[in-house]
């Protein structure tokens, strides 16, 4: 079965340059493995910017807010994919970009068990039918630091950096429940 | 009041009433936890006025946003602490997030370089 929330679209070949980077949540602990996210994100926030020669990086200019939206959207949903991955089985993490002429794409693809994706189903579906800065400030009110999905990441996204959100669930094993998520963040450019 | 990391510093400056944070914070969760205490505790302190400089603070993640964020709610709700945060435009993340921050606390002070 195949569930879809928000913009989500399939894969265009159309896209000009794409860049793959894939993680084996099995190989260590999560916390020897946290800091590899931000390290990904910046290495393919930086990558980006070989497309959009400049000697301009100063702050304000539209390549130096792509490069921070791209490193800090990368970051969160590498974080988030890493923190409720269903690290007992096999299957790898992956964190694609795409570059099109008017905009990019982000993908990141990772397994859930059942209850994750209620938990996660439902907070899309808040967010689908909520004013994304009004939700902002509710949950930053209401969110303990332990809280897992409180969707700050998320909200961020779509109130700091302009992302359109999409999401595909896919169930891919029946016992127990294995289902594949991919979350899209789309960027005008 | 300080805590220092190979990637992060926080520092309270009981004198100037400054907390001063520098590096890079992209923690998980929990690891949040002393920083979270920490601002706590200087929330608790209640002086007339503290400054937050995030100037050096070169990156952060969400969970980092939301413990500002919730510091920020705390100082907002005593009513007696004026709250001032120094940001730089040069850094994405800082002028984004923060911006927000007005909404928790609307007598919030910024200051940008």
């Amino acid at each position: 079965m195949i569930q879809v929330f928000g913009e989500f679209k399939k894969e265009s070949v159309k896209s000009r340059e794409f860049l793959m980077l894939g993680f084996s949540p099995g190989s260590a602990p999560l916390q020897q493995r946290w800091r590899n996210n931000g390290l990904s994100a910046d290495f393919l926030a930086d990558y980006l910017t070989t497309f959009f020669p400049t000697d301009d990086y100063e702050p304000g200019t539209r390549e130096a807010k792509l490069k921070g939206a791209v490193s800090y959207i990368a970051n969160e949903l590498l974080e988030n994919a890493m923190k409720f991955n269903y690290d007992t089985c096999d299957y790898q993490i992956t964190l694609k970009f795409k570059l099109y002429s008017d905009h990019l794409v982000l993908r990141v693809t990772n397994h859930i068990q059942k209850k994750i994706m209620s938990r996660f189903q439902r907070f899309i579906h808040e967010l689908l039918n909520s004013e994304p800065r009004e939700l902002y400030i509710r949950q930053i009110k209401r969110s303990k630091e332990d809280e897992s999905i409180s969707g700050l990441g998320l909200l961020t996204m779509i109130n700091d950096y302009d992302a359109k959100l999409g999401w595909q669930f896919e169930t891919v094993e029946p016992n127990p429940e294995v289902i594949v998520v991919t979350t899209m963040a789309q960027l005008p450019i | 009041m300080e805590i220092t990391t190979e990637q992060y510093s926080i520092k309270y400056d009981a004198e100037t009433a400054a907390i001063h944070c520098q590096g890079i914070l992209r923690l998980n969760g929990k690891e949040y936890e002393p920083i979270a205490h920490l601002l706590n505790q200087v929330a608790a302190l209640e002086p007339p006025r503290i400054t937050l400089n995030l100037r050096e603070l070169k990156a952060n993640n969400s969970s980092g946003i939301t413990m500002l964020g919730k510091f920020v709610f705390v100082v907002a709700k005593k009513k007696t602490i004026q709250l001032l945060i120094q940001g730089t435009q040069k850094i994405a993340w800082q002028k984004k997030s923060v911006m927000n921050f007005q909404r928790l606390m609307p007598k919030l002070q910024l200051e940008w370089e």
